[in-house]
């Protein structure tokens, strides 16, 4: 195996978090940083991204199930079955990573979120806790988190309407988000038809709709970085392909315009890492690198003495699991961490049949108008049968046929194919819209990730497997949100809503969302997480884990603004702590 | 190599207007001409027998008919055909390796061995004949076979030739999009999304390399070998 010359950092994942763990260390030391990244660059074929069936359907853009695939089981009785097509999340891979296909929507977690374990104990008591839940606290709070939050809200410039100034409430904005120390830095992007309905009929049932925030840009737009964007287009191509214009904030054109300007950051593509090698030491076990396979198939050690893992919560678990570093989960003890609390976001839609044509063509990533009236702990739980909740909007990203065409009223029972299919499907293919719901997993006992006993990629290594179905409390929660869908897409004047069939079990075909999250928690003690509040391993000093893979629940938000304000927030603890003096953070 | 398959069709097959050759081309046939004009169109993957047996099952999925243009207008068929050659037929970017179960639940997504392209080679075998019954024949038979991986793929490709970018060989003169009102690829809404709440506003569709001022590859180019 070709040893190639040591490195102070590598960083493993050309993503939102990789890429911004290397412009970090990057500005404010003087180390050398080798960023490993297993696919290619992408940016030339950005121009032919306004295709609906390369880009959405085919997934252009996406990790390439050939070469990397997950196993799935509901339940530990079940046998695996790899995911041969992603279709409930959709991971990317090359250079920006999931990042350059993502939405933009861009909410920060409830505060509470943090501490759902205590919070929920505190108001309801311990009764109120589902039945082999694993929830337990985050060692940080929102108030820590709180100014990360909003560095990254400025560098990667989103739009949206305060409703908590430093505790003051203000209408328009949510106002039931946690404390913001500063406004948005653009206002709310335009409220395209689609959304000025839902916001509408919210309003008239006594909700609380506020423009939801997104990090597409409402207008011309300079970061601090002083990395300009020009107005959003409301083309409508947005999620699941790259932006045209650099108006949706992606790694490569916020992080990665910077990063190629450093002298001491080296991007290598196509280069998948295989394992995270360590020593044992006296002072404990020790990272010595990585190897990894090089375009040409060849196998490559590269040395360094700080691992940074940002391959997203798949890739993150993975390179654990498959070098043996840390203690894996075993649901009958309870004991080892690793692969712990695996938890995907709650997320399904009604459909809104409306009188009046949409235009749903036009749109943007992260644009719409959202409840969070039913979010969280808002609502009294007392004498509802499931705890936490989550956010009602109706998105209007921009949609085109392929995903959307063949949507007819359930009142009218017609077949899926045929004439009068077609006709009515026609007839309500731009008055149709998704009033979407997203909330939060509780953690449960079962859900995990491990290694899977059969299934391979190319390489020889097993594919990682989830174990993973919902529980009572998302049923329960998605039953009683329904009905509240329901009813505000009549208040909206929708004929007819098609409500949700409720959940079966765990569907890897449905798109979902992008939002697996858990496997490396942090926690406040080794026995009870993978990683620290820094997201240091608590074995392996030298190695940092970042990325929602280190959430111990899901909030009902979208995860990339809490992952980047935490790995600004570790960025900051390796550059001001541990480069001084390596060691365990406390 | 196999012997080189042309699906022809006659004016009156397609109901009289613009058909895609494979060098992309704009070929128009008009229906008045019906005896005389044909059109010959090289066939990537499918032989004759199958391509006019995908067509006509295309075509009552997607019907011609009072509420616009179908299958056979858009050119599904030949869509389909390209779609099958090129990688997504091949399943060149799926995980590959068994062990397989062919009866999975439906929440595995498709759990079998058969590439698209060997699931209507195979499959297509059992519809011998479908082009020439009769439509109701036709319908009693993709009724039977309605809960079939075959069927699956019919019905997504049918949709997808309907309303994919023309680039990939379907979706011919735009006819979807048209007909329900999208307007293809626009650099811009900017100056509209603001207006026309609660009307239509329907720009005139145009198609990414009109757009783009420039060819486009699509993804079903990369890889259309022999069959
Ligand atoms: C369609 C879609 C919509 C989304 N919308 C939103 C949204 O609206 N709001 C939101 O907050 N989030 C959204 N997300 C999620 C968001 O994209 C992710 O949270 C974010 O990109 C995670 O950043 P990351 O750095 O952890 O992972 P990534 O951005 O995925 O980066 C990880 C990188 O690591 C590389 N990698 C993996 N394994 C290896 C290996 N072994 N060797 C070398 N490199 C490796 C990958 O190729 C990848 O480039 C969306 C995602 C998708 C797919
Ligand atoms: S909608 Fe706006 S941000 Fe999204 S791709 Fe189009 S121009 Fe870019």
């Amino acid at each position: 195996m070709k040893t190639l010359p040591s490195a102070d950092v590598v960083i493993i994942g050309g993503g939102w978090t990789g890429l911004l763990m290397a412009k970090e260390l990057s500005a404010r030391s003087p180390v050398s940083i080798v960023v490993l990244e297993r696919g290619r660059s992408r940016i030339p074929e950005y121009s032919s991204g306004m295709d609906e069936l390369d880009y959405f359907v085919r997934m252009h853009m996406m990790q390439d199930p050939s070469r990397e695939a997950v196993t799935i089981r509901h339940h530990d009785k079940e046998r695996s079955l790899p995911i041969r097509q992603y279709g409930a999340f959709l991971p990317g891979s090359g250079v920006g990573g999931t990042g350059e296909h993502w939405g933009a929507v861009f909410p920060r977690l409830m505060p509470d979120c943090f501490a759902l374990q205590s919070k929920t104990v505190e108001r309801y008591g311990a009764g109120k806790l589902p039945e082999d839940h694993t929830m337990q606290d985050w060692p940080v709070t929102y108030d820590e988190v709180e100014p990360y939050y909003a560095r990254s809200e400025r560098e990667v410039g989103v739009c949206g309407k305060a409703g908590n100034l430093n505790g003051k409430k203000i209408d328009g904005g949510n106002i039931f988000e946690g404390w913001r120390s500063s406004e948005y830095p653009m206002p709310p992007t335009i409220t395209p038809y689609f959304s000025e309905l839902f916001r509408g009929g919210a309003k008239s049932l006594g909700y609380h709709p506020y423009n939801n925030a997104t990090a597409v840009t409402s207008e011309e737009y300079t970061n601090p970085d002083g990395i300009s964007r020009p107005a959003c287009a409301f083309c409508g191509f947005c999620e699941r392909t790259p932006c045209m214009i650099n108006a949706k904030a992606q790694p490569t054109n916020v992080l990665l315009p910077i990063v190629r300007q450093r002298k001491t950051v080296t991007l290598r593509t196509n280069a998948t890492v295989k394992r995270i090698l360590h020593d044992s030491t006296p002072n404990g076990a020790k990272a010595r690198g990585v190897t990894y396979i090089d375009e040409s198939g060849e196998e490559i050690f590269q040395p360094a003495d700080l691992v940074v893992l940002a391959s997203y919560t798949l890739g993150n678990n993975h390179l654990l699991l498959l070098s043996g570093l840390g203690t894996p989960y075993d649901p009958a003890t309870g004991k080892g961490t690793l692969g712990k609390n695996l938890t995907h976001q709650v997320s399904f839609g009604v459909q809104a049949f409306l009188e009046k044509p949409l235009n749903k063509f036009m749109g943007a990533g992260g644009t719409g108008v959202r409840i969070s009236d039913f979010d969280a702990d808002v609502l009294d739980h007392t004498h509802l049968p499931f705890i936490r909740g989550g956010m009602i909007g109706a998105m209007s990203v921009g949609t085109q046929p392929l995903s959307t065409f063949g949507t007819t009223p359930r009142s009218m029972k017609l077949p899926r194919w045929g004439a009068a299919w077609k006709k009515t499907s026609i007839e309500y293919f731009d008055r149709t819209g998704v009033i979407a719901f997203s909330g939060e997993q509780v953690p449960h006992k079962g859900n995990r990730f491990d290694l899977d006993p059969i299934y391979k990629n190319p390489l020889g290594d097993p594919l990682l497997r989830m174990t993973m179905n919902w529980q009572d409390n998302e049923r329960k929660m998605a039953e009683f949100m329904n009905a509240k869908m329901v009813e505000i897409g009549h208040a909206m004047g929708a004929k007819e809503v098609n409500p949700f069939p409720g959940y079966g079990d765990y569907d890897v075909v449905r798109y979902q969302s992008t939002h697996v999250q858990g496997g490396t928690m942090m926690a406040k003690s080794p026995d009870l997480g993978v990683v620290n509040s820094y997201q240091q391993h608590w074995e392996i000093h030298n190695l940092f884990v970042i990325g929602a893979s280190t959430f111990p629940n899901s909030g009902s938000s979208n995860p990339t603004p809490t992952i980047l304000a935490l790995t600004y927030r570790t960025a900051d603890a390796i550059v001001d702590r541990y480069l001084k003096k390596p060691a365990l953070l406390a | 190599m196999r012997r080189r398959q042309f699906l022809i069709l006659s004016a009156a097959s397609i109901g009289g207007v613009l058909v895609y050759s494979l060098d992309r081309k704009a070929s128009r046939i008009f229906a008045q001409e019906k005896s005389t004009q044909t059109l010959k169109i090289p066939l990537r993957f499918f032989t004759e027998e199958e391509a006019m047996i995908v067509a006509a099952a295309a075509a009552r999925i997607f019907p011609s008919d009072d509420s616009g243009p179908g299958a056979k207008e858009a050119g599904v068929v030949i869509f389909i055909d390209r779609q099958l050659a090129g990688p997504w037929g091949r399943d060149r970017y799926r995980y590959a390796q068994g062990p397989f179960d062919e009866n999975a639940a439906r929440e595995f997504g498709y759990q079998g061995k058969a590439t698209p392209r060997e699931t209507y080679r195979e499959g297509l075998k059992g519809l011998k004949g479908f082009d020439s019954l009769s439509p109701a024949e036709q319908d009693k038979n993709l009724q039977q076979i309605e809960d079939t991986h075959l069927f699956a793929l019919l019905r997504q490709n049918t949709i997808e030739g309907m309303f994919s970018d023309p680039v990939h060989g379907g979706n011919v003169d735009m006819v979807g999009w048209q007909m329900v009102g999208f307007p293809g690829p626009r650099m811009s809404n900017y100056d509209e999304v603001d207006k026309h709440f609660g009307e239509a506003f329907r720009p005139k569709p145009v198609s990414l390399e009109q757009v783009l001022h420039r060819k486009v590859r699509p993804s079903e180019d990369e890889d259309a070998g022999t069959a």
